[in-house]
């Protein structure tokens, strides 16, 4: 929106068109073949692939046996969409996606508006924290919050049981009540998005003007009024994006979810919907299901990544 | 970085300046007190958000003994480095093999073709550009759990099942869309006029472009590398369907001491050093991209 409309002029002078003769070669074809070659290889053949089988029986049996699968038509999708356990397990997903992005846009919007009222050297190091936080490659961050939140020697069994009249000595984090271990895997997954979402946040806190900020404050606006009528308005394009994109992520959780799962338990009581198809399709053989599954899931994101790619397809023809 | 420090001195003039701000003018005084205030609420706030990287060295260089004491030990005077070299073992340097030789070919897989294909974008108009566009920016939101099923059965049936090539494939496939999109700024970025310039001069299409473009583009295939690098370092979905137990990468091999937690007492120390060797080398790489990667990801939404 805010974009300088492009000018004619500097349409014309597209590198592109300028010279007439690039506009009718086959070099730009030749030049993608090797990515929609390896594209077509590792993402298209396995989304048709899934897209037939999700109309297949195709079992543990057709597996092992040797046999043909039957075409069943919408047999899988039937079984998926009347199983209690697959819409628990859904629901459950879409919850703990809502929740886990909710709150990670809200500490990280708080954390850039923090960075604007500290001083410097203050506003560094908790950028620097940010940024450590940030880069932890996601299983090496596991097992250090497993290990923190270890029944017995865990180090937060340890400060919470210093806080007088609490007693949590040995309380069991990942392996009791399953509300207790999303709640676990709530506080890590957001542990580790909020430093993307501080950073781009602070980024378009840094474009708003401050003449802007100036004159809502001779005009007797107070700090919340400023908040909310001046600076929330000018940054929500960025927060829309990054909770896009947390949406997002949040339905991936399959790895930070398959080790909370190591240090617990199995049940599917434990599980989200990545885990879930991973133990009916890869572990259980039941490929049809599994598939009918996946198609779910893969819908889902496409409908939630849609308004994101369009602002991205947008700034490419700009 | 530098705004808010031109935000900040902005509404302290602006009061002074003006009775009318009333209710703003009241606070003022206070001004330099809730600057240490929120400060104070930073310091804390980052200490909460790196402890659980700082937790993971220190304990790495405590001995078991330490570590089962009741009460933690909050600095490792008097650690060594012992769990170290009772995880650096045969089965660590197999997987350190298997992930180096997968991430090697598959950065430099993914970097050629992005870069063909980047260039195919926005050096060129052509029919099926949008279409491309499109289909890599959805590709690229694609999860994993979606696809590992058939990414499964595709590679057994190809006899790629634990094998280095199988993974490096399905990574170079899922790596190359968001290759594609970062490089696609940095040679849009290299204007066509300097090559143009240089054809004139004499050089050929293919010359010029070697030798004015790709050097110019050298710091944008870099970022992109480490990127791409980092991706498939870290990646554990995939690699967990595809590899069997002898054949892991790191993260897999680092999930293997949480796994065995559940049967035998765990030795955390050599955890946390596993951990740290698995994350030192992406903590390094990872700040050194970090800054074009924020970019990256919403420069649509901060252009508006």
């Amino acid at each position: 929106m805010a974009v300088p409309a492009p000018t004619t002029i500097e349409h014309d002078r597209r590198p592109d068109e300028s010279v007439g003769a690039r506009r009718r070669s086959p070099v730009p074809y030749f030049l993608l073949i090797p990515a929609v070659a390896i594209l077509l290889f590792g993402m298209g053949y396995p989304v048709v692939w899934q897209v037939i089988t999700s109309f297949q029986k195709y079992g543990a049996l057709q597996q092992l046996g040797g046999k043909a699968p039957d075409f069943v038509g919408l047999e899988n999708y039937i079984a998926v969409a009347t199983s209690p356990t697959f819409w628990q397990v859904a629901v459950r997903s879409v919850i703990f996606c809502l929740i886990t992005a909710f709150i990670t846009v809200v500490i990280g919007m708080a954390l850039a508006l923090l960075m604007t009222r500290v001083f410097g050297w203050v506003r560094i190091t908790l950028q620097i924290a940010l940024l450590l936080a940030w880069a932890m490659p996601v299983v090496a961050a596991m097992t250090v919050w497993i290990w923190l939140f270890d029944r017995r020697r865990g180090v937060v069994n340890y400060l919470l049981d210093l806080i007088p009249g609490v007693d949590m000595n040995q309380y069991n984090w990942i392996g009791g009540d399953p509300f207790v271990f999303f709640l676990v895997a709530s506080i890590i997954v957001t542990w580790m998005s909020v430093p993307f979402v501080a950073f781009s946040a602070y980024a378009g806190l840094t474009q708003v003007s401050t003449e802007m900020v100036e004159a809502s404050h001779l005009d007797g606006a107070s700090g919340w009024q400023r908040l909310r009528f001046i600076v929330l308005p000018i940054i929500r394009p960025v927060i829309m994006i990054v909770l896009l994109l947390n949406l997002i992520w949040d339905l991936r959780v399959f790895t930070q979810i398959t080790m909370l799962q190591d240090a617990g338990s199995k049940t599917s009581d434990y599980d989200l919907l990545g885990t879930y198809i991973y133990k009916m399709g890869v572990a259980g053989l039941n490929f049809g299901q599994g598939a009918a599954m996946a198609i779910f899931v893969l819908a889902l994101t496409i409908v939630l990544s849609w308004f994101y790619i369009r602002s991205l397809l947008k700034e490419d023809q700009a | 970085m530098s705004a808010s420090a031109q935000l900040a001195p902005a509404p302290t003039r602006a009061s002074r300046a003006s009775q009318p701000a009333a209710p703003a003018a009241k606070r003022r005084p206070r001004g330099r007190g809730a600057k240490w205030g929120w400060s104070v609420l930073a310091i804390i706030l980052a200490l909460i958000w790196v402890f659980p990287v700082y937790w993971m060295v220190n304990s790495s260089m405590l001995s078991s003994s330490t570590l089962e004491s009741f009460t933690p030990t909050f600095l490792p005077f008097g650690g060594d480095l012992d769990n170290f070299s009772a995880v650096i073992n045969d089965k660590f340097l197999s997987a350190l093999g298997i992930s180096l030789a997968v991430t090697l070919i598959a950065v430099f897989c993914c970097l050629l073709f992005a870069f063909l294909a980047s260039v195919a974008i926005s050096r060129f108009r052509f029919r099926g550009r949008t279409t491309f566009v499109l289909a890599i920016l959805i590709v690229q939101m694609l999860p994993a759990e979606g696809l590992f099923i058939a990414q499964y059965k595709m590679m057994s049936e190809l006899g790629l099942l634990s094998n280095i090539l199988g993974l490096s494939l399905l990574y170079i496939a899922a790596v190359v869309p968001f290759t594609v999109w970062m490089l696609r700024g940095f040679v849009a970025g290299v204007p066509a006029e300097l090559e143009e310039a240089a054809m004139v001069d004499g050089l050929s299409r293919t010359q010029a472009f070697m030798r004015i473009t790709l050097p110019l583009l050298a710091p944008g295939l870099v970022a992109s590398g480490v990127f791409a690098f980092l991706q498939c370092w870290n990646e554990f979905t995939v690699a967990l369907v595809i590899m069997n137990a002898e054949n892991q990468t790191l993260p897999l091999w680092l999930r293997g001491f949480v796994q065995q937690s559940t049967s035998r007492a765990i030795d955390w120390g050599e955890v946390m050093a596993a951990s740290t060797i698995v994350a030192i080398p992406v903590i390094v790489f990872f700040v050194i991209v970090q800054g074009r990667m924020t970019s990256g990801l919403v420069a649509g939404a901060v252009k508006g």
